[in-house]
This record gives structure tokens, sequence and C-alpha cells, in this order.
């Protein structure tokens, strides 16, 4: 083998290394560094140094460590080189030389708690929920700035200020690298969790516009539920991972191919995504068994029991009614409560669920939102209360802007003139 | 890290507490602080008097503007402060969670700028 063949192998190895590794390594040096943009740097310097001395020297046998403290020695050289400049730097630099070397550390398991340190940081509940997620797309999962812009129909200057403040808050106030206590653990999973369900939601539920970039976010979200799981098998992880798995399982058949929206029982049900279901369906299983389950795990199950039917008429309403009630007394919310009259009508007749509707909408809740509207409509119209339905499926056009939404209730509302 | 929690009541909903659950209130803070001085992260805290009593000063080109009221007519008003030393945000976020009025009002935590880093 030439030495240049020989230089393209190693290459790859890096980049292999790279692509397996490196989110690990950077979750570790932000540790010992105790400063993301140091780390980074370090990250970088490691990856560069590998590419220069793996051809001559060989791949390391434990690639992982070798990158660590390789980063760590070239980001002491940095804060002494800036140390000229200021001199607190230079404290700092002897400060970090003077710790143990960090090979004791770099264990498995310290290395898995420093992804969940990682995590836990990134989506701290003292962080606006977009600083959040762009530093969890940026740190945990590693796109690149522009990537996270382009996803979230932003400009990358957008997006990387929300890093760099986010960044900032964590360094002024604070906020440590550490896996919360479990006193601590349910609250602050719970911002981890809507973290990655955000993401999960903007590539799965917004307009059909940029369709391909989208599923890659619900996809990264998927991966990012996956790793959580390993780290932390918490039940409402579980049920996350589970309810992200079943909705994605339905996503070829949810629009139609020139972007039309199509709704749960009108979808081609044998297009629905099998596996995804059965791997859904066993997480829910496995969490509603651990009797610590929360509003996750029952939104999975719901998805579950619509997975299982294989045609809308053979859907178990009276289950779905009896989850929405344990939910909604879980967590209660007016959209909980919309979803439990709509699973009334479907169980027992229009005549069960639409005086619920109403008093919602009597309560001045949802008074803005387009499926209380076009799910009144719905019942209206099945009564035969043509004018009623008409004027309900009006008032859900006027609150949505999404194409695809208005384009239904513009064929539901021609339907009615027919 | 010392860390300023400043707490926001609603000074009516105070007002309009009976006799005894205002005293149970105060009772309260009275074992909330004792409990933070025990455990080293109390630095200081104090009650302040009721918006009616506040004063808001400008200094314009020079000339003194002093007005009636507070900065700004808020639904909660600032009625205290505790300042603490915390190890962290977490730990300072936990004993500002335990502050009476957390449970009724709303508890802002800021750390103090420390000049002694560097900025």
């Amino acid at each position: 083998m030439g030495s240049e063949d020989a230089e393209a192998a190693v290459r790859a190895v890096v980049e292999a290394v790279y692509r397996t590794e490196s989110r690990r390594v950077l979750a570790t040096l932000i540790r010992l560094l105790r400063d993301f943009d140091l780390a980074e740097e370090a990250l970088h310097d490691a990856f560069l140094a590998a590419v220069e001395r793996w051809p001559q020297g060989g791949v390391p046998s434990n690639p992982r460590a070798w990158l660590v403290s390789t980063g760590r020695f070239k980001a002491i050289d940095r804060l002494r080189r800036r140390a000229r400049f200021d001199t607190s730097l230079g404290e700092l630099a002897y400060r970090l030389e003077s710790e143990p070397s960090p090979t004791d550390s770099m264990a498995d398991a310290a290395v898995e708690d420093d992804r969940l340190r990682l995590i836990f940081t990134c989506c701290h509940p003292a962080l606006r929920p977009e600083g959040r997620i762009a530093l969890t797309l940026r740190e945990v999962c590693g796109l690149t700035t522009e990537a996270i812009a382009h996803a979230f129909l932003t400009t990358p200057t957008t997006l990387a200020q929300r890093i760099v403040r986010a960044k900032s808050k964590i360094r002024d106030t604070g906020i440590p690298y550490q896996v919360p206590t479990r006193a601590e653990l349910s609250e602050r999973l719970e911002a981890v969790l809507h973290t990655v369900y955000l993401v999960f939601n903007e590539g799965y539920f917004a307009s059909s516009g940029a369709t391909l970039t989208r599923s890659e976010l619900s996809l990264e979200a998927i991966r990012l539920g996956r790793l959580l799981l390993d780290l932390l098998p918490e039940p409402e992880v579980m049920g996350l991972l589970a309810l992200m798995l079943l909705h994605e399982s339905r996503r070829a058949t949810r629009v139609t191919a020139d972007g039309e929206l199509v709704l749960l029982d009108e979808q081609d049900r044998t297009l629905w995504d099998r596996e995804r279901i059965l791997e859904g369906s066993r997480l829910v299983e496995q969490a509603l068994r651990s009797r610590a389950f929360g509003p996750y795990t029952l939104q999975a199950a719901i998805a579950a029991v619509h997975a299982e039917a294989a045609t809308p008429q053979e859907t178990d309403w009276a289950q779905i009614v009896g989850l929405y009630e344990v939910l909604q007394r879980a967590d209660p919310s007016p959209v909980v409560e919309l979803n439990l009259a709509v699973a009334l009508a479907m169980r027992d007749g229009p005549l069960a669920g639409l005086p619920r509707i109403d008093a919602i909408l009597a309560r001045g809740e949802l008074l803005d939102y387009h499926m209380a509207y076009s799910a009144r409509a719905d019942l209206c119209r099945r009564l035969g209360r043509s004018e009623d339905a008409r004027a309900a499926y009006a008032r859900a056009l006027e609150l949505t802007t999404l194409g695809p939404e208005r384009r239904f209730l513009e064929r539901r509302l021609a339907a009615l003139e027919s | 890290m010392k860390y300023l929690c400043l707490i926001y009541d609603d000074e009516k909903q105070l007002a309009a507490m009976a006799k005894q659950d205002s005293d149970g209130f105060m009772g309260e803070y009275s074992a909330f602080t004792e409990g933070i001085r025990k455990s080293g992260h109390y630095v200081a805290g104090e009650a302040l008097q009721g918006t009616n009593s506040a004063t808001s000063v400008r200094v314009r080109g020079g000339k003194i503007a002093t007005t009636d009221g507070p900065f700004a007519e808020t639904k909660e008003q600032l009625g205290g402060f505790y300042l603490i030393e915390a190890r962290d945000l977490n730990d300072a976020i936990a004993i500002a969670a335990r502050i009476p009025s957390a449970k009724i009002g709303t508890v802002e935590v800021r750390p103090v700028l420390d000049y002694s880093q560097g900025m």
C-alpha cells in the first residue's frame, strides 16, 4: 500500500471516529475544561492532531481517551498563549494542568455520565426553549449552525446568537455541569423531554414547505430519544420515544404527494410503518407497566390504540376515552379536554361530544385554536346541522394560515354546499 | 457564587390574608431564614414596606426629578430580598423554591456580578 493510500485509510478512520466519538469527547472535555467554547476548540484541535499524527504513529488503542487527553493539553496551551494578554487565563491554565490526569475519569460509565451532563445542561429550564433546542442540536447532536437554522427557517446569524446567549447564561449564572439528583430529576427531565419533543414537532407538524429537511429534524429527535433511553431508562423517556415513533410511523400517509393533509381515518393504513409501530407499542407497554408513567406515555398509548386498528371502524374508542380521562387528570388542559370530547363523540355519537366542546369555548378557552372549531364543525355536520357546521368551518379557516390545513377546511366547506 | 433572590408578591393578596394565615406565613419566613442561616447560605435579607411608600428618583440634566410610586406598576411587586451564597444556579434555585412567597408569587434569581473574575 502506498503512503497516499495509507494516509487515506487513516483519514477514513479519523472520520469514522469523529462520527461515533466526537460528541462523547466533547461532553468529557466540557467537564474537564468547564467551558463550552474552550472545549469545542479543544475538540477541533484534537482531531487535527489525529489527522497529523495517526498516519505515522498509528491509531491509538483507545482513540477516545487519546482525543480527550490531547484536547485537554491543547486547551491548556491555548490558555497559556492567551495569558500573555490576560493573566487570569494563566492561572486557569495552571489550575487545569495541576488537576489529576483525566485517564481515571475515562471509564465508560463516567463518559456516559458526561453525555447526560451535557444533555441536562443544554436543556436547563433556566434557558429559553429556543436556546435549549439550538444548543442541544449543536452540542449533543453535532449539527452545524447552518443546518439547524435551515431546519428552523431562520438565519444562521439568528441561530448563532441563540447559541451564544444560551452559553453565556450557562457561564454567567453558574449553571453546573451535572446530572440532577433524584429529587430534582422529574422537573429537570421534563425540560429535556419537552426540548426533544419540540424538535420532533417542528419536523412533523409544521407546514409541508421544506418537507425533506423537516423529516430530518424528526429523525434527529428520535435519535436523541434513543440516546436518552440508553442513558436514563425512565418510563417517561420510553413514553416520549414511543410517541415519536408512533407519529413517525404515519408520516408517509398524512400528506399526499401534492402536499394535501390527510386525516387519520382517511390514511392508507397499509402504508403505516409496522416496525416503528411495533417498537412504539412495546415501549408503551413497558412504560405503562412501570406505574410511574406520565403524559408522554399516555399520549403514546392513545397513538398506539390508533396504530393497532386495521381500519378506522375497528378503533377501540372506549379505550381511547379511558386514556384521555386519565390524561386529563394527570395533565389537565383544554386541548386534552377537546380530544376527550371528540373521542366521546366517536364512542357514543356526536351529541356526547358537542356540549363539551361548546363548554370549553363558553369558558373563553381555545377561542383562537382552529382545531376546536373544525371539531365542532365536524360534529354539527354529522348531526345534519349544516348551518352551524358551515359557520364553524369558516371560523376555523380564519384561524389557520397553514396551506394544507386551509385547503382541507375549504374542501369540507365545499362539500357542505353541494 | 452570590445570588440575589428578589421576592415579588401581590400586595393586595397579602393584605387580604386573614390574621391567622398571615401569622402562619410570617412563621414560615422565620423558619426559612433560620434554616439558611444554619446552612451557611444566608448573606443578607430584608422585607420592604409597601409600594405606596416608594419614591422614584431620576436625575436628568443635573436636575433631580422625584416621583411618588414604584419604578413600574406591576401585578406583583418587589416586597423583599435575600442575598445568598450558593454553590451554583441549581443550588440557588433550590433555595429560592423554599422561600414562602414562591408558592404564591415569584422569586427572581440573579447572580451578583463578580468584578474579581474580570469582565
